[in-house]
């Protein structure tokens, strides 16, 4: 898998906005393991913020929804690569994009619907999509059947000081 | 407090039965902790299986499934089945899901 962390950044995926204050992408490989690092990795980039607990909390949840996503809808049963792009904006926002190029959503919109879920025996909850719209500001949703998926998130972290936390 | 050789901790009072989950609870470690559950209620049949979730320190949706997978599982068997001591971070993700509504959450540990 050394070829994945050393793939590079395609020009489209190259970022041209200037407003960006930080950015880190990471790319690895579609394994159920990885849910952990990639919750990980976004709470040590969002800890730049000093963000509250229920902030930190609600970005892993969020991160682990989309990663869970590509992992068991995208890939299926196969092992392709999931990128992930973190990026610091003005004004304490955070836009997190989870990219896979697996088999894509036929229907985003019925896919986004609470409790929908492809795999009933699986015990899915179906909650997937609505975790990330609940627990975060924004959440789009691009899928091109059989090319992959991006899901792109943001969240503007409070200004809360330390005592009053 | 009893823990068996493949790591679940669990305590067994009267009828009832409370396993301690702990740490993680995501897609990649939710299929591990289902089977050992299962098979601890198979083994036990209690009167009443109870989730404690006081040592989990995180949970998505794969652990609501998890649950209601748990709840379903105990119902067939017709062992009673409540959660016990979400943090508020998990208490976040149940309320999401109308999980009160479904089965019981007591706010303190009880054995």
């Amino acid at each position: 898998m050394d070829n994945l962390k050393q793939a590079p950044v395609p020009e489209e995926q190259k970022s041209t906005d200037c407003r960006i204050l930080n950015e880190c992408r990471i790319a690895f490989p579609s394994l159920s393991a990885n849910e952990g690092y990639a919750r990980a990795c976004a709470a040590a980039f969002c800890a730049q913020l000093d963000p509250t607990a229920t902030e930190i909390s609600d970005i892993k949840c969020a991160v682990s929804e989309g990663v869970t996503n590509a992992i068991v809808h995208g890939y299926k049963d196969s092992i392709g690569e999931i990128i992930m792009t973190l990026r610091m904006l003005p004004d304490r926002v955070v836009k997190i994009e989870i990219r896979d190029k697996g088999c894509g959503i036929e229907d985003v919109s019925r896919a986004r619907t609470p409790l929908f879920t492809t795999d009933p025996a699986g015990e899915r909850s179906g909650m997937g999509f609505t975790v990330m719209e609940s627990f975060m500001d924004s959440l789009r949703v691009l899928s091109n059947p059989g090319k992959g998926t991006k899901i792109t998130m943001t969240k503007k972290f409070s200004l809360i000081p330390r005592n009053r936390r | 407090m009893q823990t068996n050789e493949r790591g679940l901790r669990w305590l067994e009072t009267g009828g009832s039965l409370t396993v301690y989950l702990e740490g993680d609870i995501d897609h990649h470690s939710a299929q591990t902790i289902r089977s050992r559950i299962d098979t601890k209620l198979f083994l036990t049949r209690p009167e009443e299986l109870v989730l404690d979730l006081s040592r989990v320190n995180f949970m998505d949706s794969a652990g609501l499934g998890l649950i209601l997978g748990r709840f379903t599982k105990a119902s067939e068997l017709g062992v009673g089945f409540r959660l016990s001591s979400p943090n508020r971070h998990i208490q976040k993700i149940l309320d999401l899901a109308g999980m009160e509504r479904i089965v019981p959450i007591t706010a303190a540990r009880s054995v």
